[in-house]
């Protein structure tokens, strides 16, 4: 076998491992949440009779490893069961919020990823002069900024004093996909404004590491122009730190936004989340769980495997 | 004011010039924005209710868990969407009285333990089936099942018997009540057809809108429906409702004129807010309040010096000024305010007294510190509180060890367990209902473990007693009772706060539950 389908066969398969175990953690860590869904639900209204009835009624009242084989089962099989405060399919509601996310998370990176990779390219070739100080200490202050104090801030410049874009970013499918982006404008520059630090920092130091190799000394005197030597010689060799801080960063999109959905209203996967971890909604929370450890796990496995692809030693073995 | 001026506004009132223009006009002729503003403000609302418009409306309170079905409504925003869809039997109105709704009139058999609901005809529901005195007893049927789990239930518990004869509804009390129509108010008992028992969570009512989409968490969108019975109810063609439970959010929202209606203003920007350009404050005194509750039972609170030691070492005022900037009105360590039908304003209002909070400790023997839980989602502002409350009380030489506790699980954990903690009450429509929740010794939620026999004999005489002059005493010695000698420390009532923008107008104060007891949106209108 080629040694790299071996290593990115033996890649997913620490990957699913993994995912089997986060499951494994995911159940446990919602059974040890104090009080149960019951009781949730039930609120401060709750009497003795009402909770015996609701936890009969939900069949909390069975062995927690069979209810953690049914559900993994059913899971495998995409049924993720309903809701069991408002009796919903799961499926259904989070495919719609899951894809609002994926929608938020995906317009941020359209315009964070290329915009840090090339803002450390750029701070590279202008190394310590201006351009540089100036590109790390805007992007390290926004990153040094609470994200809802950022997000206050947008709101109140763009949204309240120039009525550019609108403070309230719920998006629905009745609307355009120029009224969707138009909806989340604000949202995607805090988020942009957020990772745009880490991985220009990272692009930076990785590029600045490779550029004390001989070889780039050759490119050099061979009068090359100086931004090509860094984008052509200096930056394949370091691929690998930028791509696994790039999809850090993507996970973190997608898996670490309730703060500012909650800011600018935007119904997405987090505070879905959080609305039904403080219901003890459990089938939601394990869902919910599932779906982020896949994201997390999926988007890791692809830094890896592209760090593999782009080492010619792997690529090219003897 | 030039008459040119005021034709334009007349005009622009009654819809003829959009607002627009009209702010354009009045700027050409030197009025400035803000007064031009007003002044329609005030055109309008004598021009009496415009149809038209979409009211967007940003509200704190809902989650990704609700649900349409009324049995499970117990945040804000389920109560608001429940109103603007639903219509329960009686209503009570602005100023306190019995308004009949789906029941057009009601009378009460002498003994108060067979009241009779003559069901108004010409009512349908949202999918065009006529609304019937079956399916209102079928509603109230579900309610009353344990297995419905309706946050109703306590309030059916006390009805016996529910039957239908022709066009009315009768129902049988176990015990005489006098206050059951007030109760069958409860924004929970919106009639359903076949009262729900088919599919609770369908969204048919029969109230002035129905429900587009359902996005719960997100947002609830409405159209008029429009065979509803009542013309003065229901003037936006549609309604939006966005869940924004941020309150910064909220109150941009507001400003940027994104949304013309909220709720749940914190009393600590209220001020700003109602400074920024065309945004109104509407405060409104409740029922709700804010709390510490001891249990009566549980060492050291059983001893009734150490309970009254307590209630003199709060400072009421100054919490009052402090956590609710004033939004609020003073607790007297019972339940019951003036907002309440047949409350006695003559109780002495209980103050700071550190002295004689000195003299209670000291004669109830205890020493050492004694331990008192919060923490933020027991009320707004419930740490600072009892903060506050440490400091006071540090001044009588009693020392309070504040344990602050997880907002998760709150309610479950801390709440009705332990003997000392922060809490809240939403109120209830009427004395006997408050009493009976939670200060009854048999009550569902006697979170003051208090066991009083004088006082439940005066509970279930008062609550058959037809003679108001009678009944008010009863509640009187009630509420003293409460006051002297049970658990619970009430410092201070809260306002609801809610504000609107000057693109609705029709604002009229109602002493029940948010947002004008939730008519806001069937009842405000558009000036654009």
């Amino acid at each position: 076998m080629h040694p790299i389908v071996k290593l990115v066969t033996q890649r997913l398969a620490l990957g699913l491992l993994l995912l089997f175990a986060a499951s494994v953690l995911i159940f446990l860590g919602t059974q040890i949440l104090p009080g149960d869904v019951a009781q949730a639900i039930l609120g401060q209204s709750a009497t003795p009779e009402a909770l015996a009835n609701m936890r009969a009624e939900m069949g909390l009242d069975r062995p927690a490893i069979t209810r953690y084989f049914e559900w993994l089962f059913n899971a495998l099989q995409g049924d993720l069961g309903t809701a069991l405060s408002n009796g919903r399919d799961i499926t259904e509601s989070i495919a719609s919020r899951l894809t609002n996310t994926l929608f938020l998370a995906s317009v941020a990176a359209v315009v964070s990823v290329p915009l840090a990779i090339f803002l450390g390219l750029f701070a590279v070739r202008f190394r310590d002069r201006w351009p540089d100080r100036l590109i790390s200490a805007i992007t390290l202050t926004s990153i040094s900024l609470p994200e809802f104090l950022l997000g206050y801030i947008m709101m109140y410049v763009f949204a309240v004093k120039l009525s550019w874009f609108p403070s309230v970013s719920t998006i629905n499918d009745s609307m355009s996909f120029l009224e969707k982006l138009n909806a989340v404008a604000l949202p995607a520059l805090v988020l942009t404004l957020v990772v745009l630090a880490h991985m220009m920092r990272m692009t930076r130091a990785a590029i600045l590491n490779v550029m004390q190799s001989a070889y780039i000394e050759t490119a050099e005197l061979k009068g090359l122009r100086r931004f090509n030597v860094i984008a052509r010689h200096a930056m394949p060799n370091s691929i690998a730190p930028i791509v696994n801080v790039v999809m850090l960063n993507l996970a973190y999109l997608v898996v670490g936004v309730v703060v500012i959905e909650v800011v600018f209203v935007y119904p997405g996967m987090g505070q879905y989340l959080v609305d039904h971890v403080s219901k003890r909604d459990v089938p939601v929370v394990q869902a919910c769980g599932l779906i982020f450890a896949t994201i997390y796990i999926g988007l890791n496995l692809v830094a890896d495997v592209v760090s593999i692809l782009s080492n010619p030693r792997l690529r090219h073995p003897k | 004011m030039n008459d040119e001026f005021q034709y334009l506004l007349n005009r622009t009132a009654r819809g003829k010039l959009d607002r627009r223009s009209f702010m354009g006009r009045a700027a050409a002729l030197g009025v400035a924005g803000a007064t031009a503003g007003s002044l329609l403000g005030s055109a309008a609302l004598a021009q009496g209710p415009r149809r038209g418009g979409t009211l967007t409306m940003g509200m704190q309170g809902g989650e990704s868990t609700n649900s349409l079905d009324p049995a499970a409504a117990q945040s804000q925003v389920p109560f608001a969407y429940l109103k603007i869809m639903g219509e329960p039997l009686i209503n009570i109105d602005d100023n306190g009285n019995l308004e009949g709704r789906v029941a057009e009139e009601f009378e009460a058999s002498a003994d108060a333990m067979t009241w009779r609901f003559k069901i108004r005809s010409g009512i349908t529901f949202h999918n065009g089936q006529p609304l019937t005195a079956e399916d209102c007893a079928q509603t109230l049927r579900r309610h009353s099942d344990e297995d419905s789990q309706s946050g109703a239930l306590g309030i059916m518990r006390g009805i016996s018997n529910i039957s239908t004869d022709g066009d009315t509804l009768i129902l049988e009390t176990s015990t005489p009540n006098a206050d059951l129509p007030y109760l069958l108010s409860d924004y929970h008992l919106m009639m359903q057809p076949n009262g729900g028992f088919d599919d609770p969570t369908a969204g048919i009512f029969s109230g002035p809108y129905k429900i587009v989409d359902n996005e719960p968490g997100v947002r609830h969108t409405f159209e008029r429906f429009e065979e509803y019975w009542d013309s003065s109810m229901g003037h936006f063609n549609a309604i939006e409702l966005l869940v924004i439970n941020d309150a910064t959010a909220r109150n941009s929202a507001l400003q940027s004129g994104q949304v013309q209606l909220v709720n749940r203003v914190p009393p600590t920007v209220a001020g700003l807010l109602g400074r920024a350009p065309g945004i109104s404050i509407q405060t409104t005194a409740g029922r709700g309040h804010y709390v510490f509750i001891m249990h009566c039972n549980t060492a050291p609170f059983d001893n009734m010096d150490l309970r009254l030691a307590l209630k003199h070492a709060i400072n009421r005022e100054d919490m009052l000024d402090r956590i609710l900037r004033g939004y609020g009105s003073l607790g007297n360590d019972m339940p019951i305010n003036a907002s309440y039908p047949l409350f006695d304003n003559t109780i002495e209002q209980r103050t700071y007294d550190p002295d004689q909070a000195r003299f209670y400790f000291e004669r109830s023997g205890h020493s050492g510190p004694i331990d008192l839980r919060t923490a933020d989602g027991a009320f707004a502002g419930a740490v600072e509180a009892a903060q506050l409350f440490q400091e006071s009380a540090a001044a009588a030489g009693i020392e309070l060890n504040i344990i602050r506790e997880p907002n998760d699980g709150y309610w479950s954990e801390v709440w009705n367990t332990e003997p000392f903690c922060a809490s809240y009450w939403g109120g209830r429509p009427v004395q006997d209902q408050m009493y009976s929740t939670a200060y009854v010794s048999d009550a569902d939620w006697n979170d003051t473990r208090f066991f009083n026999e004088r006082f439940d004999s005066l509970l279930y005489e008062a609550r058959g007693e037809l003679d108001l002059t009678r009944r008010k005493e009863l509640y009187s010695e009630m509420g003293r009772i409460v006051r002297d000698e049970g658990g619970l420390i009430n410092p201070m009532f809260n306002d609801f706060i809610d504000a609107h923008n000057d693109q609705i107008t029709g604002w009229v104060s109602n002493p029940n539950l948010e947002l004008m007891d939730g008519l806001a949106p069937s009842k405000m209108w558009s000036t654009e």
